[in-house]
């Protein structure tokens, strides 16, 4: 994902779809297509508890980017500063090589432009120090972004005070 | 040009308070207010999706007049002076004959309420309804008979709790962001969630406890809750003592009610509600009983809602942190006054006081007048009884879908000779409509402010973030025009919404100028909570938690009267319906991003009935009840009881002009039989009992 990560903790979403209602709307993208999707598991029974689990996904923004690769008209793009691969609607033919070359066919066609639009983890916002559309969207803070080694610290810390608190709290050092 | 805006949302009737952020006069995007820390800058899928309804061209673009028979989406587009001028005279004309007692305005309880209750006054009739009595009517009665309160006057510290009991209440499909984080929290730091419902909810999926309960019995397991928390003395004894009213009736009255009877009747394990009374009084008073906003309703509702606040009471949890605190005003703020109130200025005498619903009159005298009984409404009209209604004044309000029996509405709503609708697209009775006069939306209209009572009350600014895209105007102009072509304009002394706001903040000594940076002004930093001891202003006429209710007993209506079984025919299955994140009620199935995502409704049924009747997973199946029938698709499942088949609420549409929603799925309504709760006054909207088939395929 460049040089960014969204993460989602399944605990906080309530499969809501905010995320990618707010996604489109924010980037006037028709019915039919879907750049951020949330993709939920159930709910359902696991031995006898209803349970559920769900996972975000925008576009990864690969280093190897399949999509950027295929395309033979140089729409898609990566961004040198932060590595967000991005696609110059102008440019785009509609060819559809892209969809096609993406293993997760995360870009999308926009039947009323007739060309392809793909999650740009939102450039614009984080240029203007925001976060992704999907993510400052969520209504429960299930949906975390920022530069992976700091998402890493902030839960290995978490975790590890956690930890601590409840060992100290048992007389354990 | 960049704007901020801090307005209020209206995709549903929560109101969040949002951050708009406009360019040339387009909004760009709508997230939830930095300066309200539990909304978390978020958003629901509704108000996400509210510059889909701004920007649809199915929207309604501008007063209409009927050219065509009812609901043949017939128009003609007239101006706004022909629009009011027409609907003046037909009144004119109707009122000759029937009285302007024949006038009925109801409507979804919004922000021009004081100014719709105010024309109502100003013509002469005592009809005005709110749908706020479909979805809780009863609950409003059961809250002041025992707290003197009516449910808007308490509400639950989500964020301080220690344990929610929840009966249906499905509160992360049934979005309030506010409550769904702080509540979120309670639950991060350890609070318990124990979800009962015969269906597995996305609430269920989140809870620390699910019980699945046969439906229609909650009743049963309330009162075996309250057995074992009496008789293992697990209340809360000193504030019983202090404040409840009754509590030995109650003792009696439980005793028979033992977790082995309930067993029985609710099929929860006695053992596992002796567990929940023990587990919810291990941290009471911190422990919230959920008394619902929908939730259960059948005949016996008034019951069943008294019991889960009597619950609290036994918990002491009513005033308690992390329990169910009663709402403060400005008055608990140290203001000596509130809003002035339009519908507070000296009215001519009516004619007629006697509503046509029998709100707090004979047929239902302990419901609340403030909402009525909108659930009558159709019989009403049929009926004639107790006099004729024949013009009604619908905004943003849809009673062919919201009440039950769609048949039974539709006749009605047919028989009417005048139906007058605000509304901002197609819904069902205003497809119906002989005028429309097209509200703009949220986004495009200045409201009157909102007082929002709480722990930390507060009040509210909407104001408008773009220009109307079609001739739509807000709803106070439309009330102003429509009285000044009645003769009583001079009960609106208005002329813009700043008049209106100067007016509602007159003996406040806050200025309209305060909004601006946050679009709220808070009239206390601190929560307010009332000492326990000896400072809980009950409203009852004894000033206590009135277990033995005077409200009722004082109309003859007995507070404990004897648990009645709930049966059903083996091959039948009772209708249960709720709500899904995606959609408000009856009105947002033809918004394009809320369509697609939710388009139609499905059948749940559970996998073992299913089988026995030939059903699959995805069959067409044909459910049908007394009222009426319809076809869908099955959900097979072993996420429902039974005896319960269940179905979202709201789609069904049937508006020729709203094209994405027009037949998707069926109107609950279709199905729903004409029962009420006679003493609480809501619809027993989960009382129906049906059957249902599989559709054979030809091929
Ligand atoms: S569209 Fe597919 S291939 Fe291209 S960057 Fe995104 S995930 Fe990688
Ligand atoms: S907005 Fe948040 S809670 Fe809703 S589906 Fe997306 S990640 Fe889940
Ligand atoms: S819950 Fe959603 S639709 Fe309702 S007011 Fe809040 S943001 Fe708007």
């Amino acid at each position: 994902m460049g040089d960014y990560c969204i993460t989602t903790d399944s605990k906080k979403c309530i499969a809501c779809h905010a995320c990618e209602v707010q996604c489109k709307a924010v980037h006037n993208i028709p019915v039919g297509a879907t750049l951020g999707k949330i993709v939920v598991l159930g709910p359902k029974f696991v031995n006898g508890v209803p349970k559920m689990s769900s996972v975000f996904l925008p576009c990864f923004h690969c280093e190897e980017a399949w999509c950027l690769n295929a395309c033979r008209k140089n729409a898609i793009q990566r961004r040198d500063k932060d590595g967000l691969v991005y696609i110059k609607e102008e440019s785009c033919v509609g060819c559809k090589a892209c969809i096609k070359a993406c293993p997760w066919r995360i870009p999308q066609w926009n039947p009323e432009t007739r060309k392809v639009v793909k999650c740009d983890m939102c450039m614009e916002r984080i240029d203007q120090g925001k976060e992704p559309a999907c993510v400052a969207a969520c209504p429960t803070g299930a949906l975390e972004f920022g530069e992976p080694g700091k998402l890493s610290d902030k839960a290995r810390e978490e975790y590890g005070l956690n930890l601590l608190e409840k060992n100290l709290a048992a007389g354990l050092e | 040009m960049r704007k901020i805006i801090h307005t209020l949302c209206f995709m549903c009737s929560v109101r969040c308070p949002i951050e708009v952020i406009v360019e040339d006069d387009k909004v760009v995007s709508i997230e939830g207010s930095p300066y309200v820390p539990a909304m978390k800058g978020g958003i629901c899928p509704k108000g996400a999706a509210a510059t889909a309804t701004l920007n649809d061209s199915e929207r309604i673009q501008g007063p209409m007049i009927r050219t065509g028979p009812r609901g043949s989406g017939q128009w003609k587009q007239v101006g706004w002076d022909e629009a009011l001028d027409y609907t003046a005279e037909r009144c004119k004309k109707i009122f000759e004959e029937y009285g302007s007692r024949s006038a009925v305005w109801a409507e979804r309880t919004n922000l021009i309420t004081d100014l719709s209750k105010t024309f109502q006054k100003a013509i002469g009739s005592p009809n005005h309804i709110t749908h706020d009595a479909i979805c809780k009517g009863s609950l409003n009665t059961a809250c002041r008979s025992i707290v003197g309160y009516t449910d808007g006057g308490i509400s639950t510290d989500w964020a301080n709790t220690r344990h929610v009991i929840l009966y249906g209440r499905n509160i992360f499909e049934s979005i309030d962001v506010k409550a769904v984080n702080n509540l979120l929290d309670a639950l991060g730091k350890g609070a318990k969630m124990t979800y009962i419902d015969p269906r597995v909810s996305i609430t269920a999926a989140k809870s620390t406890q699910y019980l699945m309960i046969r439906p229609g019995t909650d009743l049963a397991l309330n009162y075996a809750l309250m057995n074992i928390i009496i008789k293992e003395n697990l209340y809360d004894a000193d504030y019983v003592n202090r404040w409840v009213k009754g509590f030995r009736e109650l003792s009696l009255f439980v005793k028979p009610y033992t977790p082995e009877w309930a067993e029985e009747e609710t099929g929860i394990p006695a053992g596992d509600i002796i567990n929940l009374a023990r587990e919810a009084s291990a941290v009471k008073p911190s422990v919230i009983f959920h008394y619902g906003y929908r939730a259960s309703h059948h005949p016996t509702e008034i019951y069943f809602r008294r019991s889960m606040i009597i619950l609290n009471a036994l918990m002491g949890s009513i005033e308690a942190k992390g329990g169910v605190f009663i709402k403060k005003g400005p008055k608990d703020a140290g203001f000596s006054k509130g809003f002035r109130k339009f519908s507070d200025q000296e009215f001519p005498e009516m004619e007629e006081t006697r509503r046509f619903d029998g709100c707090g009159q004979e047929k239902y005298p302990i419901v609340d007048p403030a909402h009525g009984v909108g659930s009558i409404f159709s019989h009403a009209v049929l009926s004639e009884d107790p006099y004729p209604i024949k013009v009604l004044f619908n905004f943003r309000f849809d009673p062919l879908y919201s009440n039950p029996d769609y048949q039974q509405n539709l006749k009605a709503l047919k028989k009417l000779e005048l139906i007058v609708s605000s509304d901002i697209s197609f819904g069902g009775t205003t497809s119906l409509a002989d005028v429309i006069l097209p509200e703009s939306t949220f986004l495009e209209r200045s409201d009157p402010l909102r007082m929002v009572q709480g722990l930390k009350p507060a009040i509210f600014r909407r104001i408008s973030c773009v220009p109307p895209r079609y001739d739509t105007k807000p709803g106070w102009w439309i009330v102003k025009q429509l009285a000044e072509r009645f003769g009583v304009g001079k009960f609106f002394p208005y002329n813009s919404i700043e008049d209106i706001w100067e007016y509602q903040l007159a003996d406040l000594g806050i200025k309209i100028e305060d909004f601006e940076k946050k679009g709220f002004v808070s009239l206390s930093d601190e929560a307010i909570w009332w000492d326990r001891k000896d400072k809980i202003k009950f409203k009852t006429p004894s000033g206590k938690i009135e277990l033995v209710s005077s409200l009722m007993e004082g109309h003859n209506f007995p507070s404990f009267p004897p648990y009645q079984k709930l049966k059903i025919e083996d091959n039948k299955f009772r209708l249960m319906v709720g709500r899904c994140a995606m959609h408000t009620n009856v009105a947002t199935q033809n918004n394009p991003y809320l369509n697609e995502l939710m388009p139609e409704n499905v059948l749940w049924i559970n996998e073992k009935r299913a089988k026995s009747l030939g059903i699959e997973n995805d069959d067409r199946v044909e459910i049908e009840s007394k009222a009426g029938k319809g076809s869908l698709r099955a959900f097979v499942t072993d996420m429902i009881h039974p005896e319960a088949v269940f179905m979202l609420h709201g789609f069904g549409h049937q508006e020729i002009k709203s094209t994405r929603s027009y037949k998707k799925g069926v109107a609950d309504a279709m199905i729903q039989e004409y029962i009420l709760d006679t003493i609480g006054g809501s619809p027993a909207l989960d009382h129906t009992v049906v059957s249902v088939k599989k559709i054979q395929t030809e091929n």
